[in-house]
């Protein structure tokens, strides 16, 4: 019997690991963004090596030009390759959101299918760094908002991986957001299965099985809901987490599964609450589920304002543990 | 070109002012990076080191109602024009002091009190607002004038060519000033950049440009004084190419392992600001006295607004939900 050492490795490598083996796959792969070609390999290392590997055709160092950055990713995507531009901080998405929204995400309908946009824009984003209102914020909503636009948020290292081989792969334009925070923290490193791993998009996952309440998130605040499952669990309250990890497509079918055995769900995610992608989900457990549910869904977010700098301020516009618990709590009543 | 009368060098006055102003931001920079070094604070900073005399050349040709806009490396432009240090550092540090109660940060800082109007974090969005601060005051007949600051980088981005291509169609009274220290990031702005020189492409959107060896502060005053006067007098915008160097990298952290060592430290042995202190003691603008004594008083003005952004609290947790809108709305 042959053992072999397991593949622990941080969110950033597992990331970085996802491009290297597209790119071997499949030469219509390539990365365009700002500062990813070596020496620099991206600002947080994302795309080390990979211009060495590939070459500087293949993996493109930009001038500070998002909208040119995006456009040429659309362009080259209807003409058959597989872009996978980077906008370095969600945030900067302002810039070219024409260039996403009246573009990446209408061509294929647009044009009656005549021409297809099978990219994917690799984004990192999330508060909790003193990086100010301008560099910290989760801006997915746009994007659900968008018809047309596909959008995945891993929660680990190995779904990051596997998502990521999937967008490059999916015929359609796809927002990978990456949680910041999880890049190079050892704390949320994991297991990472080796070469071509996939996991697709609509699938979600559940994290910790329960019977009481139903936990939905995605991204870095799925780790909020398992501490709040385990708190909870000490107070006799068994509660489910489920992780999206893509949020159009969403797995719908899991969602409703899970609701109609608890009857009651708090959805959790870091964008501000007002018009988040937690609002939509709300609704549609309600459609589906108002007669079974033994209360209303509940929704933790951000707090609706722009992301403070100052430290305890920035952490009180967080999602923190005790908001998902106080909301467990608000559908126990 | 300019229409006023203007003197070809600065005074003795405006020497001494721009030494003065030079020393605040290197001192308040070297402070910052010896608290970040050793581990007293944590902040995410763009050290504006190097860059000192561009900030003072245009500052002193501005009045304190004129307007300013700077970017996430800005810290040498709020001194400049003339934000309070106390105020300064206590936003720097995220404290209820600050001049946005903490919850701008450095890269937000605003202060119009000084006519500190923007600090923006997103490369080339000062452009466009800064126009809208010059027809402000060409609307409402004043002779205010507006000096936008931003990197060698910023000239790629769209915001750049529609800001020029506007204030050049509208004659607006701005001075666009590209503090060209040869990185965006960690990329050479001759892997990003089809010009040699910004200011080349002024002349596309029908404006002047200049570019200037931004360390000069003379060379440097001269360029601003003059785009200042032309601003003034309805004469329409320039661009300023300011050329200059960043002593330590993109932010603090940075492990530069992009910048050639031999060019860093060739820059900073040319260090500006021990080069300008030299030549006005060996032109007789001042004797060491005098600059020792304007160094001691920074000194004395840097550990005042180290204490004081130290000492104050964090802001209170009832402004969470202020200043989102003129009432609060959750
Ligand atoms: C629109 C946008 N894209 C990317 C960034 C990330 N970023 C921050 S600073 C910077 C480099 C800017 O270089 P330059 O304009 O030369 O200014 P410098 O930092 O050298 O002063 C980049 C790419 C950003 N803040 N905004
Ligand atoms: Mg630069």
């Amino acid at each position: 019997m042959t053992t072999t050492e397991p593949r622990i490795m941080p969110m950033g490598m597992a990331i970085n690991e996802a491009m290297d083996v597209a790119m071997g796959l499949d030469e219509k792969v390539f990365l365009l963004g700002e500062d990813i070609a070596e020496p620099s390999g991206g600002v947080y290392k994302i795309t080390k090596g990979l211009s060495t590997k590939y070459g500087t055709d293949r993996v493109r160092k930009t001038p500070i030009s998002e909208t040119a950055i995006i456009g040429a990713a659309v362009g080259a995507a209807i003409a058959g390759y597989k872009p996978v531009a980077e906008i370095m901080i969600m945030d900067f998405i302002g810039v070219c959101l024409d260039q996403i929204t009246n573009h990446a995400a209408k061509i294929r309908y647009m044009s009656g299918g005549q021409t297809t946009v099978p990219m994917v824009i690799r984004t990192s984003a999330g508060a909790g760094r003193g990086f100010g209102a301008q560099h910290s914020e989760l801006l997915e909503a746009f994007a659900v908002h968008s018809p047309g636009m596909k959008v995945a948020i891993p929660s680990n290292p190995a779904d990051a991986k596997g998502l990521l081989i999937s967008s490059i792969f999916d015929a359609d334009p796809v927002l990978f957001v990456e949680p910041m925070l999880m890049y190079w923290d050892p704390a949320y490193a994991g297991e990472v299965p080796a070469g071509d791993y996939r996991v697709p998009l609509g699938k979600a996952n559940t994290v910790v099985e329960g019977k009481d309440v139903s936990l939905i998130s995605y991204g870095r605040q799925v780790h909020t809901c398992k501490k709040a499952a385990e708190e909870l669990a000490a107070e006799g309250i068994s509660a489910e987490v489920i992780d999206l990890r893509s949020i159009v497509p969403y797995d719908e079918a899991a969602v409703m599964a899970s609701v109609s055995k608890t009857k009651r769900a708090v959805v959790v995610h870091e964008a501000v609450t007002r018009c988040g992608f937690g609002a939509e989900l709300s609704s549609r457990i309600h459609e589906e589920l108002f007669g079974t549910l033994a209360a209303p869904v509940q929704r933790v977010g951000g707090k609706n304002i722009p992301i403070p700098y100052a430290s305890n301020l920035e952490k009180a516009f967080l999602p923190q543990v005790a908001d998902v618990v106080a909301a467990v709590k608000r559908t126990n009543k | 070109m300019a229409t006023t009368n203007r003197p070809d060098a600065p005074d003795r006055d405006a020497l001494l002012r721009m030494f003065e102003i030079q020393q605040k931001i290197k001192t308040a920079d070297e402070r910052f990076r010896a608290m970040l070094t050793s581990g007293q604070v944590q902040l995410i900073y763009y050290s504006p080191r190097g860059q000192e005399c561009i900030s003072a050349g245009y500052a002193v040709h501005l009045r304190p109602d004129d307007y300013v806009v700077t970017i996430y490396r800005g810290l040498h432009d709020h001194i400049a024009k003339g934000v309070p240090m106390r105020e300064l550092w206590a936003e720097f540090l995220g404290r209820g002091t600050g001049t946005c109660k903490g919850k701008g940060g450095p890269m937000h800082v605003t202060h119009p009190k000084s006519g500190l109007m923007v600090t923006t974090g997103i490369v080339g969005a000062g452009i466009p607002i800064a126009n809208g601060f010059g027809l402000a005051a060409k609307l409402s007949g004043t002779d205010q004038v507006t000096v936008v600051n931003f990197g060698d980088g910023a000239s790629n981005i769209g915001a750049f060519h529609e800001g020029l291509n506007m204030a050049a169609v509208w004659k607006l009274p701005v001075i666009f000033v590209c503090q060209n220290n040869l990185y965006g990031e960690h990329t050479p702005m001759a892997m990003s950049t089809g010009v040699e020189y910004i200011s080349e492409r002024a002349s596309s959107y029908g404006m002047p440009g200049v570019t200037v060896n931004g360390n000069d502060p003379v060379a440097m005053w001269k360029v601003a004084g003059e785009a200042v006067a032309r601003a003034r007098a309805g004469e329409g915008p320039t661009l300023i190419e300011a050329r200059t160097y960043r002593f330590w990298g993109h932010l603090m952290g940075d492990a530069m392992e992009y910048m050639p060592k031999e060019e860093r430290k060739a820059a900073m042995a040319a260090d500006p600001l021990p080069a300008f202190r030299a030549w006005l003691l060996d032109n007789g603008h001042a004797n060491e006295a005098q600059l020792t004594e304007i160094e001691d008083q920074i000194k004395a003005l840097v550990d005042d607004a180290v204490e004081f952004a130290m000492n104050s609290p964090e802001p209170p947790m009832d402004e969470l939900y202020t200043d989102v809108y003129e009432e609060i709305i959750k």
